[in-house]
C-alpha cells in the first residue's frame, strides 16, 4: 500500500514537473489589455515621445502619449529605458513558402509554368515554418512573401507573423508578382553569349506583350458580359485586377536598361497600380524613375555591385541615392535562400551608413512599405487606432548590440522564443557535458 | 607610416584612446602616444576614427580560378595555390571591407578536397605569387555531409553516398597514407645498409600530402554541419594522432562544444546563415557565443564575395546573439582566425612586430554605421575610401560589353564552384529551378 502512495506520489510530482516543463517549452501568444510605460516611443508619423505610454487593447493601440491613464485590468509592462517601434515590415521574403531550400519538397514558391499568377502565395503560407517565429522575435512583423520563377510566378501577399490560418495572418495586400524581362545574367557561371541573351530578353518581352494583350482582351470580354461568359481562364482572372487598375503589379527588375524599358512598359500599357522592386541598378536611372512618381521596394541592400567597373559600396549606397531624388522607397532584405529577414534592420543600417538619412531608412522598413501595399490606416507607425503591431527594444534597432524585449503583433503579445533560442538555452551549458556521470 | 590619435583597438591589449601606431618596413614598428613622425612618413590622421587589425577571412574562394576538381572523392594532390588569379575585383572590394588577409579554400565536393591557400590582399599587384602569404601553414580542405555524399555518391555513384561512406573515405585515405609513409621510412632507413636490394616505393603526390597531415605539418579545415560528423572527424582524428583540425561552418558545433574544447579543436563558423539545406536547418545563430564561451576558438567566416565584405558586421551579431564583449567580438575576425591558419605570430592582432594589416573605421566597427576608410597589408595603403575611384579594375578588358550586368544567384554556391555538371544546373535550368538544385555552401 505505502509502495502503491509512493508511487502515485511520485507519478504526481511527475506529471506536474512534466506539465510545467510542457507550458514551460510552449508559452503561448497572449491576447489582452496592455500598457507600455515609461518608454521612448518612436511613431514614425508623429515624432518622438519620451516618458510615455502606450496603451494597447483589442489588438489596437489606443492611446499613446505622456500622462495616460491607465484602465483597470491593463497589464503594465515597464519600459524604462527602452524604447517603442512600430513593428518592421520586409517587403522581400518567401515566408512560410520555403522551409528548407535546397529540398523542393519543403518549397513551395516556384510553381511550373512561365504565367501563372493565379497561383497564391496566401494559400500555400505554412503559418508553422520555423523561420516565422526566429523572424518576429526580431522585430520584424510583418512580411511579403512572394512566389517566384517565370514571368508572372504568381500572387504576393502580406502576412502578420503570428496566426494559425491563411485568415489569421493575413494583412491586407496581395499583388501579382512579374518578373520583368532580364537583360543581366545570374553570375559568372550564366556564359550565354550576348546574342543569346539579347535574344532571351526579346522573347520574354514578346511573350509577356501577348499575355497583357490577352489580358486587355479579357478584360474587354468581361466587361461586356459583366463578368459572367468571359470563360475560365484562370491566369486571365488573377490578372484582371491589375488591367482594371485595381490591382497592384509588382515587377522585379534591376538592370538599368530593364528599368527603362519597364518604365516604359508601364506606360504604354497604362499600368494604374506598379511597385518597381529589387531596382539594383536604379542609382543609374534616377532621374527617369523619379519622373515616373512610381514606389520602388529595393533590395537587398547587402550586395555586390552589379558591374565590374562600379564604385565597391554602390550597392549599399542605392536606397539613398534613389531617396534623395525624390522617389518613395522601402527596403527589403530579400535573404531568401537562408530565411534571415531578421536581418532587415541592418539591410536598413548599411543604407544609412553609405548615405542614407536615418529617419528614412526607419521609414523605408515601417511606414513607407505600409503606404506601397495600402495599409498605412493599420501599420507602419505607432498611432491610435492601428494594429498594435510593434516591438520594444533596448536601443537603436539598426545597432546589432541591441536586443529587443517584446514584441506585439496584432494586439498579441509574442513569446520571446524560436527554435534557435531554445537551441541557446539547451546548449549553452549542455548537460550532460563532456562526461556523463 | 604613422597613424595619429585614433583609439586603437589591439584586440589582445585593451583599446587605447588617442594613441598612434607607427609603421615601419611593413611591421608595426610602435603603439604609443604622441608618437614623432619621422621625416618623410606619410602621416595618417585618424582622430575620432577607429584602428583595429586586419581582418582575417578563415573561408574564402575569392582570387581563385578554380574550385573543385570534383573528379574524386579523395583529391589531396591538387593547390588551390596554382590557381591564383591577382586581377579579380572582388579582391579589392574585400579591402573595401577591412579585409587584408584570406584563407582562399578548395571547395566541398569531395571528402578530402585540395590544399589551400593562405593570402594576403596586396591588391594591385599582377604577380599571383606575390598574394601568397610567405611563410604561412599548408591547409587542406575537408567535407562531410551532403556535399560529398551527393557529388560522388549521387553524382558520381561512387563512395562516399552516406556519411558512413565519407568516414571511411577518410580513414581509408590515412590508412593507404601511413603505410606509404612507413614504406618510405623503411627504404630510406635501409636504402645505405650494405647488399640492400629494394627499390623505393612509387612516389605519390596525394599519399605525400596526407602523410603530411598525419606529420602535423598541414591543417586540416573542414566542412561540416552536423554534430555527429564532427564528432566523428574528432574520433578519426584521433586515431591518427591529428591535433591541427578546424571545423568550418560547423552549423551544429555547439551542440558538441564541450568535446571540441577539450580536443582542442577550432571552429569557423557563420554569424546566422541556415535553413538553406537540410543539414543546416537545426542551426542557431547563438552558434558562435555557444562555441565561445564553451571555450573554442572560434571566428566567424563568409565563404561568400559580399558577406566578406562586413565580416566586422558578422561578429557584431554575436553581441544581439549571446552578448559577447567587444573584445571577444572582434577576435572572431582578427586573432582566432589568425590562429585558425596559423598566423597568429604575425597577423590578428595589433601589436609590435607585427606585420602592418590594419584597418581604420568610420565609427566603431561592431556598430552598424562602421565605415573603413583605409586598409593597410604589410604597411601598404591597399584601400582608401576617399581617394580611390570608382573602376579600380587592374586589367580591364577593352573588348568586355560595358552593358554587362551580373546579379548573383544567391541560392549559388560557392563551396560547389564546378560540380554543376552533375546537377545539370546550368544556367537555363537554374533560371527557374531558383534556389532547389544549386543549394548554397
Amino acid at each position: 500500500m505505502k509502495k502503491i502512495q509512493l508511487l502515485t506520489g511520485l507519478f504526481t510530482v511527475l506529471m506536474c514537473v512534466l506539465v510545467f516543463h510542457i507550458e514551460a517549452q510552449n508559452p503561448k501568444g497572449k491576447f489582452g489589455a496592455f500598457a507600455l510605460t515609461n518608454a521612448t516611443i518612436e511613431t514614425i508619423t508623429k515624432g518622438t515621445i519620451t516618458n510615455g505610454t502606450v496603451l494597447i487593447s483589442n489588438g489596437k493601440i489606443t492611446a499613446v502619449g505622456t500622462g495616460i491613464t491607465i484602465p483597470q485590468g491593463t497589464e503594465v509592462i515597464d519600459c524604462k529605458g527602452l524604447t517603442v517601434y512600430p513593428g518592421m515590415i520586409d517587403s522581400g521574403t518567401n515566408l512560410g513558402l520555403s522551409e528548407v531550400g535546397s529540398d523542393p519538397r519543403t518549397t513551395d514558391f516556384n510553381e511550373l509554368g512561365e504565367v501563372v499568377p493565379q497561383m497564391k502565395a496566401l494559400t500555400a503560407i505554412n503559418p508553422n515554418a520555423v523561420a516565422i517565429p526566429v523572424t518576429r522575435v526580431s522585430g520584424v512583423t510583418t512580411a511579403l512573401s512572394s512566389p517566384s520563377g517565370g514571368l508572372f510566378p504568381g500572387t504576393a501577399a502580406l502576412i502578420n507573423l503570428h496566426g494559425y490560418t491563411p485568415e489569421q495572418m493575413f494583412a491586407g495586400f496581395e499583388g501579382v508578382v512579374l518578373n520583368f524581362p532580364n537583360s543581366g545574367r545570374r553570375g559568372f557561371f550564366d556564359r550565354r553569349t550576348d546574342e543569346e541573351l539579347k535574344k532571351a530578353t526579346e522573347t520574354a518581352l514578346k511573350n509577356l506583350n501577348e499575355v497583357w494583350e490577352r489580358a486587355v482582351q479579357y478584360h474587354k470580354i468581361d466587361s461586356a458580359t459583366q463578368g459572367k461568359n468571359a470563360g475560365y481562364y484562370p491566369e486571365m482572372q488573377a490578372l484582371l485586377p491589375v488591367v482594371k487598375g485595381e490591382g497592384t503589379l509588382l515587377i522585379e527588375v534591376n538592370a538599368a536598361k530593364d528599368i527603362t524599358a519597364a518604365l516604359k512598359w508601364v506606360k504604354e500599357k497604362k499600368v494604374a497600380k506598379v511597385v518597381l522592386t529589387g531596382v539594383a541598378e536604379g542609382w543609374r536611372v534616377v532621374d527617369q524613375i523619379a519622373k515616373s512618381k512610381i514606389p520602388v521596394i529595393t533590395g537587398s541592400i547587402l550586395e555586390l555591385p552589379t558591374r565590374e567597373y562600379d564604385r565597391y559600396d554602390q550597392a549599399y549606397a542605392n536606397a539613398g541615392v534613389l531617396k534623395k531624388a525624390g522617389i518613395k522607397v522601402a527596403i527589403r532584405s530579400e535573404e531568401k535562400s537562408n530565411q534571415n529577414y531578421r536581418n532587415l534592420p541592418y539591410h536598413a543600417g548599411f543604407a544609412v551608413a553609405y548615405g542614407m538619412d536615418k529617419d528614412e531608412a526607419l521609414k523605408a522598413i515601417t511606414i513607407v512599405p505600409a503606404e506601397i501595399f495600402g495599409v498605412a490606416d493599420k501599420f507602419g507607425s505607432i498611432e491610435i487606432g492601428k494594429s498594435a503591431t510593434l516591438f520594444v527594444c533596448d536601443g537603436d534597432p539598426f545597432e546589432t548590440k541591441t536586443q529587443i524585449k517584446q514584441v506585439f503583433i496584432d494586439g498579441w503579445q509574442i513569446p520571446m522564443q524560436s527554435r534557435q533560442t531554445l537551441l541557446y538555452d539547451e546548449f549553452l551549458k549542455r548537460e550532460p557535458g563532456l562526461s556523463k556521470k | 607610416m604613422l597613424i595619429k590619435n585614433g583609439t586603437v583597438l589591439t584586440v589582445t591589449k585593451g583599446t587605447l584612446t588617442e594613441t598612434d601606431v607607427l609603421v615601419k618596413d611593413g611591421k608595426i614598428a610602435q603603439i604609443g602616444k604622441n608618437i614623432a613622425a619621422p621625416q618623410g612618413v606619410r602621416v595618417i590622421d585618424a582622430t575620432g576614427f577607429f584602428v583595429m587589425p586586419g581582418i582575417i577571412d578563415a573561408h574564402s574562394h575569392i582570387a581563385l580560378d578554380a574550385i573543385n576538381e570534383a573528379t574524386s572523392p579523395v583529391t589531396a594532390e591538387v593547390n588551390e595555390g596554382d590557381v591564383v588569379n591577382p586581377l579579380q575585383i572582388g579582391i579589392y572590394r574585400a579591402l573595401g571591407g577591412g579585409v587584408t588577409a584570406v584563407h582562399a579554400m578548395h571547395g566541398s565536393a569531395n571528402a578530402i578536397g585540395g590544399q589551400c591557400e593562405t593570402l594576403k590582399l596586396r591588391y594591385g599587384t599582377l604577380d599571383n605569387d606575390a598574394l601568397k602569404m610567405e611563410g604561412a601553414p599548408r591547409t587542406i580542405k575537408f567535407a562531410l555531409g551532403e556535399n560529398p555524399t551527393r557529388v560522388h555518391g549521387g553524382g558520381n555513384n561512387i563512395v562516399p553516398r552516406t556519411r558512413m561512406g565519407v568516414e571511411f573515405v577518410i580513414r581509408q585515405a590515412f590508412s593507404q597514407a601511413k603505410k606509404y609513409s612507413e614504406d618510405w621510412d623503411t627504404y630510406n632507413k635501409n636504402k645505405l645498409a650494405k647488399g640492400f636490394r629494394g627499390a623505393p616505393p612509387t612516389y605519390n603526390l596525394r599519399l605525400e600530402t596526407l602523410a603530411e597531415i598525419l606529420k602535423g605539418n598541414i591543417i586540416v579545415h573542414c566542412h561540416s554541419y552536423r554534430a555527429d560528423e564532427i564528432f566523428m572527424l574528432l574520433k578519426v582524428c584521433k586515431d591518427f594522432g591529428i591535433k591541427r583540425i578546424v571545423f568550418q561552418h560547423v552549423n551544429e558545433g555547439f551542440k558538441v562544444a564541450p568535446e571540441l574544447a577539450a580536443y582542442g579543436a577550432m571552429a569557423s563558423v557563420f554569424s546566422d546563415w541556415w535553413a538553406y539545406k537540410f543539414e543546416v536547418y537545426y542551426s542557431t545563430a547563438y552558434n558562435a557565443a555557444i562555441l565561445m564561451k564553451n571555450g573554442v576558438t572560434t571566428s566567424i567566416n563568409s565563404d561568400d564575395a559580399e558577406m566578406m565584405r562586413h565580416l566586422y558586421h558578422e561578429a557584431g551579431k554575436t553581441q544581439k546573439y549571446g552578448q559577447l564583449s567587444d573584445d571577444e567580438a572582434l577576435s572572431l575576425i582578427t586573432i582566432n582566425p589568425a590562429k585558425q591558419l596559423g598566423i597568429d605570430s604575425r597577423t590578428g592582432s595589433l601589436e609590435t612586430g607585427k606585420d602592418a594589416d590594419i584597418t581604420i573605421f568610420k565609427n566603431h566597427p561592431l556598430s552598424i554605421y562602421g565605415v573603413p576608410q583605409f586598409t593597410i597589408v604589410d604597411g601598404i595603403v591597399r584601400f582608401d575610401r576617399a581617394n580611390d575611384p570608382a573602376d579600380m579594375r587592374l586589367m580591364p578588358d577593352p573588348k568586355q560589353n560595358m552593358d554587362d550586368v551580373y546579379f548573383r544567384d544567391k541560392g549559388r554556391d560557392n563551396c560547389m564552384d564546378g560540380t554543376e555538371f552533375l546537377f545539370g544546373s546550368s544556367a537555363e535550368a537554374g533560371a527557374k529551378a531558383g534556389d532547389s538544385l544549386s543549394d548554397k555552401k
